[in-house]
Parts: C-alpha cells; sequence; structure tokens
C-alpha cells in the first residue's frame, strides 16, 4: 500500500476523531436497532466453560474493540458470534437472531476472519477472495460472472488487483492481511469480524490495515468487531471496547471507559500510564516498574480515576511497584534493584 | 469536507463518497461518477461494490479468472492419456507387429474398417488380455490418483493418500482371511468382493472412531484413527497369514497388485468408479473453500462435516473399488496429484480431474514397464510405480522449480 494511501485514511481519521462523539450521539438515537447485539453467549469447549453470560452491542457502522488478557476468550467470542463455535445464547444482526438462519444466509450477514488465516500457498490472489462469494453459490454449482464481478472491484478497491494472480505464499505479511480482509469483503456482509486483523504486522502495516478497515467501514456503513491485543491501537480506532476477563465481560463502554490504569491493572497485569490525546481518545503507555518515569506527566488530571484509586496503583514509576498478589516476585524495592545492573 | 459530511444526515455515505473519489483519483479513473447507489438499511457493500466494478470495469484488464481447467490443459491429459494406452496396447510380451495392432484397433472402432491380418489367435489376445489390461490400468490408476487428491483435499495434508484411513488395511485383512478361510471355490469374484468390503469397512471403523475421540472435530484425530486402524487390522492380516504359510505366495501376489483381471473386473469396478468419480469431481470448488480451513469455511456457510463425510465417501469407495480389482497398487494417490499440482496449479477444480486423467495414464505406462521389463515374466505393479513414481516425481519437482525461478 503506497504512503499516500495512509495519509488520505489518516485525514479521514482525524476528522472523524474530532467530532466522533457527538457524531455517534445522533446516531446512537437513530442506529440501536442496528447493528450487531449478543445475549448472555456462553460458549462450552469439551467441558471448559470458556464464556459465560457475555453481553455486547454495537451500532451499525460502530467499530467495537473486544479486548482482554491472552486466554480470556476473545478469539471464542468472536468465533461463537461468528456462528463456528457451539454456544447458547443469542445472537442478533439487525434484530434478526442468527441462530434462525441458515449458514449461507448467516454467511451473507456475518463475514469472520481468523487469527491466523490458512492461506493455501498455491492459491492465487484472485481465487482466494473469490471464495467469499461462497454464501451465494449453490452447493454444487460454480460461480457466475457477477462472483467475479464483486471480486474484481473489491480486489481492485484494496489496491490488489495487480497481485490479483499472484499465489498467496508469494506476497508479503501486510499484503496478505489486506487479501484476508478482501476476502471477507467480497461475502458483501455487513458485519465483519475480523480476529487480530494486525498480529505479525509492523507499525506501519498495522496502521495501513486498520486505516483501510475505517475506511471501508465509513464507507460502506459497516460494522466491524475485531479483537485487538495492542490496546493503544485499540484505543485509536474503536469507538465501543469490551473487555473480556476470565470469560466474562468485565468492562464496557467508550474507549476512555474501558482504557483505564485500574483495569488494565486488573485485567492484564500490566504496567501502563494513560493519556488522552487532543481528539478524547486515551492513549496507552507502557511503563517498567521501578524505573522513574518521566515525570511531570500531564496524565493527572486526566485520569479521573486516580483519586478513588487504592494506594496500591498509585505512583509506581517512581517508588517502585508495590507488590501484589499473585506477583510475590516484585516486591517495592527489588524491582529497582534487579534494573540496576542493566543500566 | 469530512467534517460536515459526518454531522449531515448520513455520515456513512457521505463518508464513503469522499473516500471514493480520492480512490478514484488514485486509480486515476478519469469519469467518477455521481454517488454510488448505498442502502443506507442494510450497509453492504455489495451495491457500491458493483456499480464501481461496471465503471472502471475494464481498464484493468481481466484481473483474474476462477481458476477452472483450462480446455488445452484438459487435452493435453487426456492426450497423454490416449497415447499411454496406444502405447500400452501397441507393445507387449506376445509378438504382434505394432502395425498389425493399430489396424486391429481401428477396426474395433464403430464404422471404420481394416484389414489387419492378424490371427484369431493374435486378435482374441488384443481382445481379451491387452485391451482390458490397459482399461483396467486406466480406471484404477485414475480412481487412485483421484481418491489421493481427494483425501489430501479433506485432511489439508499433502501427504495423505487413499489408504491413509485404513483401506488398504481392511482390505489385505479381508483379502487375507478369504483366501485363508474359502475353501475349493472359485475365488474371483469372491476376493473383490472381500477386498472391497474389507477397505470400506476399515474406512468406516477409523472414520467412527475419530468421530467418537475428537467429537466431529479436525482431521488430526481422524488421521490417528486411521493409524491406530490401520495398524490393528494389519496385524490381525500378519497373524491370519502366518497360519497358512502355504498362501503366502498368493497373498503377496495380491498385496503387490495386479491389473490383469480382465473384463469381467471391469464390470465390477465401472459403477462404483463413475459414481464416486462424479461426486468426487463435483466437490472440487468446496474442497477449495476446505482449504482455507474449518473456522473459515465454516463462516463462509459450508457444512464442513458435511463436505467432508461426502468427500471421504466417495474417495472411499473410489479406492475400495479400485483395491477389489487390482490389489494394493501404492504411490499413485500421492504421485500424480502432486505433479498435478506442480504443473497446473492447487486448484481442486484443476487438480482432480488431471489427476483422474494422469493416474490413468501413469498407471497404464506403469504396467507397460511391468509387463516388458523382464517379459515373459512380470513385475508387480506396486514394485513399478514406486520405482518408477520416485524418479518421475524428483524430476517433475527438478522442472518446475526451474520454472519458479
Amino acid at each position: 500500500m503506497s504512503g499516500r494511501d495512509t495519509d488520505g485514511g489518516a485525514v479521514i481519521r482525524r476528522t472523524a476523531d474530532g467530532s466522533g462523539a457527538d457524531g455517534a450521539d445522533d446516531r446512537d438515537g437513530r442506529d440501536t436497532a442496528g447493528g450487531v447485539e449478543v445475549r448472555d453467549l456462553e460458549v462450552v469447549l469439551e467441558t471448559r466453560t470458556v464464556l459465560s453470560g457475555v453481553g455486547l452491542r454495537v451500532r451499525r457502522g460502530g467499530w467495537l474493540a473486544v479486548i482482554g488478557a491472552n486466554g480470556a476468550g476473545k478469539s471464542t467470542l468472536l468465533k461463537a458470534v461468528a456462528g463456528v463455535l457451539p454456544h447458547s445464547g443469542e445472537v442478533l444482526i439487525d434484530g434478526t437472531p442468527v441462530r434462525t438462519l441458515k449458514p449461507r444466509e448467516r454467511a451473507r450477514l456475518l463475514a469472520y476472519a481468523p487469527q491466523a488465516p490458512a492461506l493455501p500457498g498455491d492459491m492465487t490472489v484472485f481465487d482466494y477472495a473469490l471464495l467469499g462469494r461462497t454464501p451465494y453459490i449453490p452447493y454444487l454449482g460454480r460461480e457466475g460472472r457477477r462472483d467475479r464481478e464483486v471480486t474484481a472491484s473489491v480486489l481492485e478497491r484494496l489496491d490488489l488487483s495487480a497481485l490479483a494472480r499472484r499465489p498467496l505464499g508469494r506476497l508479503s505479511g501486510g499484503e496478505r492481511q489486506r487479501v484476508v480482509l478482501a476476502r471477507a469483503l467480497v461475502q458483501q456482509a455487513p458485519v465483519l469480524l475480523l480476529d487480530e486483523p494486525t498480529t505479525a504486522l509492523d507499525l506501519g502495516h498495522q496502521q495501513q490495515v486498520l486505516e483501510l478497515v475505517d475506511r471501508l467501514r465509513l464507507a460502506d456503513g459497516l460494522t466491524v468487531v475485531t479483537t485487538l491485543h495492542d490496546l493503544g491501537v485499540a484505543g485509536q480506532y474503536a469507538d465501543m471496547m469490551t473487555l473480556v476477563a476470565g470469560g466474562r465481560v468485565a468492562a464496557s463502554g467508550s474507549p476512555a471507559e474501558v482504557l483505564t490504569g485500574e483495569l488494565i491493572a486488573e485485567h492484564f497485569d500490566a504496567h501502563v500510564r494513560v493519556e488522552t490525546d487532543p481528539s478524547g481518545r486515551p492513549q496507552v503507555h507502557l511503563e517498567r516498574p521501578g524505573r522513574p518515569g518521566r515525570r511531570g506527566r500531564p496524565d493527572r488530571e486526566d485520569r479521573p480515576d486516580r483519586e478513588d484509586r487504592p494506594d496500591r496503583e498509585d505512583r509506581p514509576a517512581r517508588e517502585g511497584r508495590p507488590a501484589r498478589e499473585g506477583r510475590p516476585d516484585t516486591p517495592s524495592g527489588s524491582g529497582a534493584r534487579t534494573e540496576d545492573p542493566c543500566r | 469536507m469530512t467534517r460536515s459530511a459526518r454531522s449531515s444526515g448520513v455520515p456513512g455515505a457521505r463518508a464513503g463518497d469522499t473516500v471514493r473519489t480520492e480512490e478514484d483519483a488514485r486509480d486515476g479513473d478519469a469519469v467518477p461518477e455521481g454517488p454510488p447507489p448505498h442502502d443506507p438499511d442494510r450497509g453492504t457493500a455489495g451495491p457500491a461494490g458493483s456499480s464501481r466494478r461496471a465503471e472502471t470495469g475494464d481498464h484493468a484488464g481481466n484481473p483474474g479468472r476462477a481458476a477452472r481447467l483450462r480446455p488445452v490443459t484438459a487435452l493435453t491429459a487426456v492426450g497423454a492419456l490416449l497415447a499411454s494406452a496406444l502405447a500400452a496396447l501397441l507393445v507387449g510380451a506376445a509378438d504382434i507387429p505394432p502395425g498389425k495392432v493399430a489396424l486391429q484397433l481401428l477396426d474395433w472402432l464403430p464404422f471404420v474398417s481394416a484389414d489387419p491380418g492378424l490371427a484369431p489367435v493374435e486378435q482374441g489376445l488384443l481382445w481379451e488380455l491387452r485391451l482390458p489390461r490397459v482399461l483396467l490400468a486406466a480406471v484404477v490408476g485414475g480412481l487412485l490418483a483421484c481418491a489421493g487428491a481427494a483425501y489430501q483435499g479433506v485432511f489439508r495434508n499433502p501427504l495423505a493418500d487413499p489408504y491413509l484411513l485404513g483401506a488398504a488395511a481392511g482390505a489385505g485383512l479381508a483379502t487375507t482371511a478369504t483366501v485363508v478361510f474359502a475353501r475349493g471355490d472359485d475365488q474371483s469374484l469372491l476376493i473383490p468382493a472381500a477386498a472391497f468390503a474389507g477397505a470400506i469397512g476399515g474406512v468406516l471403523l477409523a472414520y467412527a472412531l475419530g468421530n467418537i475421540a475428537g467429537r466431529g472435530g479436525g482431521t488430526a484425530t481422524l488421521v490417528l484413527a486411521g493409524v491406530a486402524v490401520s495398524s490393528f487390522l494389519t496385524a490381525i492380516q500378519t497373524f491370519l497369514q502366518q497360519l497358512r504359510v502355504e498362501e503366502l505366495q498368493r497373498i503377496y501376489s495380491w498385496i503387490l497388485g495386479n491389473v490383469g483381471g480382465g473384463w469381467s473386473q471391469i464390470g465390477l469396478v465401472a459403477p462404483y468408479a463413475a459414481v464416486s468419480v462424479v461426486i468426487m469431481l463435483l466437490h472440487g470448488r468446496l474442497l477449495d473453500v476446505l482449504s482455507v480451513g474449518d473456522d473459515e469455511a465454516a463462516s463462509l456457510g459450508l457444512n464442513v462435516a458435511r463436505v467432508r463425510f461426502a468427500v471421504l465417501l466417495a474417495a472411499s469407495l473410489a479406492t475400495a473399488s479400485a483395491v477389489a480389482v487390482s490389489g494394493l497398487i501404492g504411490f499413485v494417490g500421492i504421485v500424480v496429484p502432486h505433479a498435478v499440482r506442480r504443473l497446473a496449479g492447487g486448484s481442486y477444480r484443476v487438480v482432480l480431474p488431471l489427476s483422474l486423467l494422469g493416474g490413468g495414464a501413469f498407471l497404464v505406462l506403469a504396467d507397460l514397464l511391468a509387463r516388458t521389463v523382464l517379459a515373459p515374466a512380470e513385475l508387480p505393479i506396486g514394485v513399478v510405480t514406486a520405482f518408477v513414481g520416485a524418479p518421475f516425481f524428483v524430476a517433475v519437482l527438478r522442472v518446475t522449480r526451474r520454472a519458479d525461478a
């Protein structure tokens, strides 16, 4: 993807952010009936309950990021919503329970891209994208002219036309991710479920892919649900966030409501500083325990949760992080001590 | 601009216009049309995408065609099969001049009359031995290669072969049991029936075991179940054959394969071959869908378990019918699909039909070697397939590697 591409997307991104809050508000009243709603989702794999009582709500055209620590059940949640895992509970798209749909009908409403998609090395980009037409092709039928046209137009839109005949095995990481996205778009579903769409991409390609998703979302009014392990990235793109922990929803709301130092510390066991950028989006910065951080940071007043925090979370960077349950090996002093030899 | 678009009533569509125009400019598309038809109620990419395709459709040429069998490729494969069949008919242990054989073949064609001047004995030899032998080799080779390709598609594993799920072990056990226990009577029908039942039984056993263990799950459990069933059945077969050491020769000659069964065997295999091949070929596109993984295929609305079962059933039927009339011929089911893939691409819509034709050609040639190299003695065809197949495969790998570079 060209640099220009990113710039174009970024322009939209920033302005969208600037007016994001009110824009979302005046649409909320109108659009809450649309979009995706998940009620009381429960997934039991083998005998283990992986998810229980999970509820989600995304307005049409919204972007929901599902965040959570490794193993929290993010991917499972997405798979269950996509209908590829047995589950109980209700998934509604525009008010229609997915359960009542045939698989092919469901696939016209929900496009799903797994975290590690299998890309057969000798399949061409065009053929792979064309697979997205499967829900429109009869069981033993073959694709028609329209299927090829839709595929070609999506490839063109994603700047992939030049690669149409290239085998998947000879694509770079960023190209692969775009091809997977193309396959999902060819499905022409109003809801995109993307499981970690930026895994294994470098910073620039992460940005390109997410800008692309955002552009497509705005252009076509797509509803996007992604899992994102990078909280900073998630905070920049999502307009709604759900924090999953231990198979349950731990928090849900706007990025600013979910990305708080306290919630992140509690559910990720991570040590971060959250600032608010000029557009009102939270920015998450990793902090190393025991290392004197940047002082005089502007986040004091931006973190309303700071005052009512218990003492254990306060001022961690300066005094060394107090010991917490489950981490007996990092008492307050030792963090600083172990740092010393490294300097 | 975008800000005003956002605050207007239809943010999605208006923002879309902006993006679209930018894209058009980048694409060098000089005639941007008006706002794309956008259906706010559904909000799919559909109408917008297709109209865009219509307006920019041709300047990019034809960016891609679906992978399917090109007529040229298909004709080449048919030609190869016919050429190898012709070669196999012309050459044989009996010393009949090839020219006369060719004339005789022409004479057998409808509406053609030629006078080869062959003695009735020679005619009979051609009609009763050589022709059915070539045909059976073609059918068996095609079935095994096609079934191998189908197994590889179902298991998404290039090392899968038609015997993976216990078909070979089941057939081997059933045949051995027949040879050991059946007394006296004519075994020319009994052995194929037993082999067929054994092969199907072995596969079903593995499938059932895999589904119990994996609870309808992935293919890995199925493969493991196949391995377990194969070892188990082979153990019983070994035990049985030790009971009657004097029958070892017969058992081994069956195991090593033989396509000299004559017309009756072709009659036996034909109906199963036809049904299974049709089913397999019809599933080519679905095997392509399956190749992106179970989850993704399911998210595309495909009933993965049903496709897998249908293809496995057809491939196992093909394998069982081939095994029933020819014994255990290895290597065809794994080498031919690979060679096809290297030469013609990986889509199962191409690999399945070309494996059918290529497998037929391969086994016809292998059988030609088997009966001529040490003539009048015959080599077991299973030995030849491996002996010839391995270097052939290496050659294909080398040639296509060079083409890649």
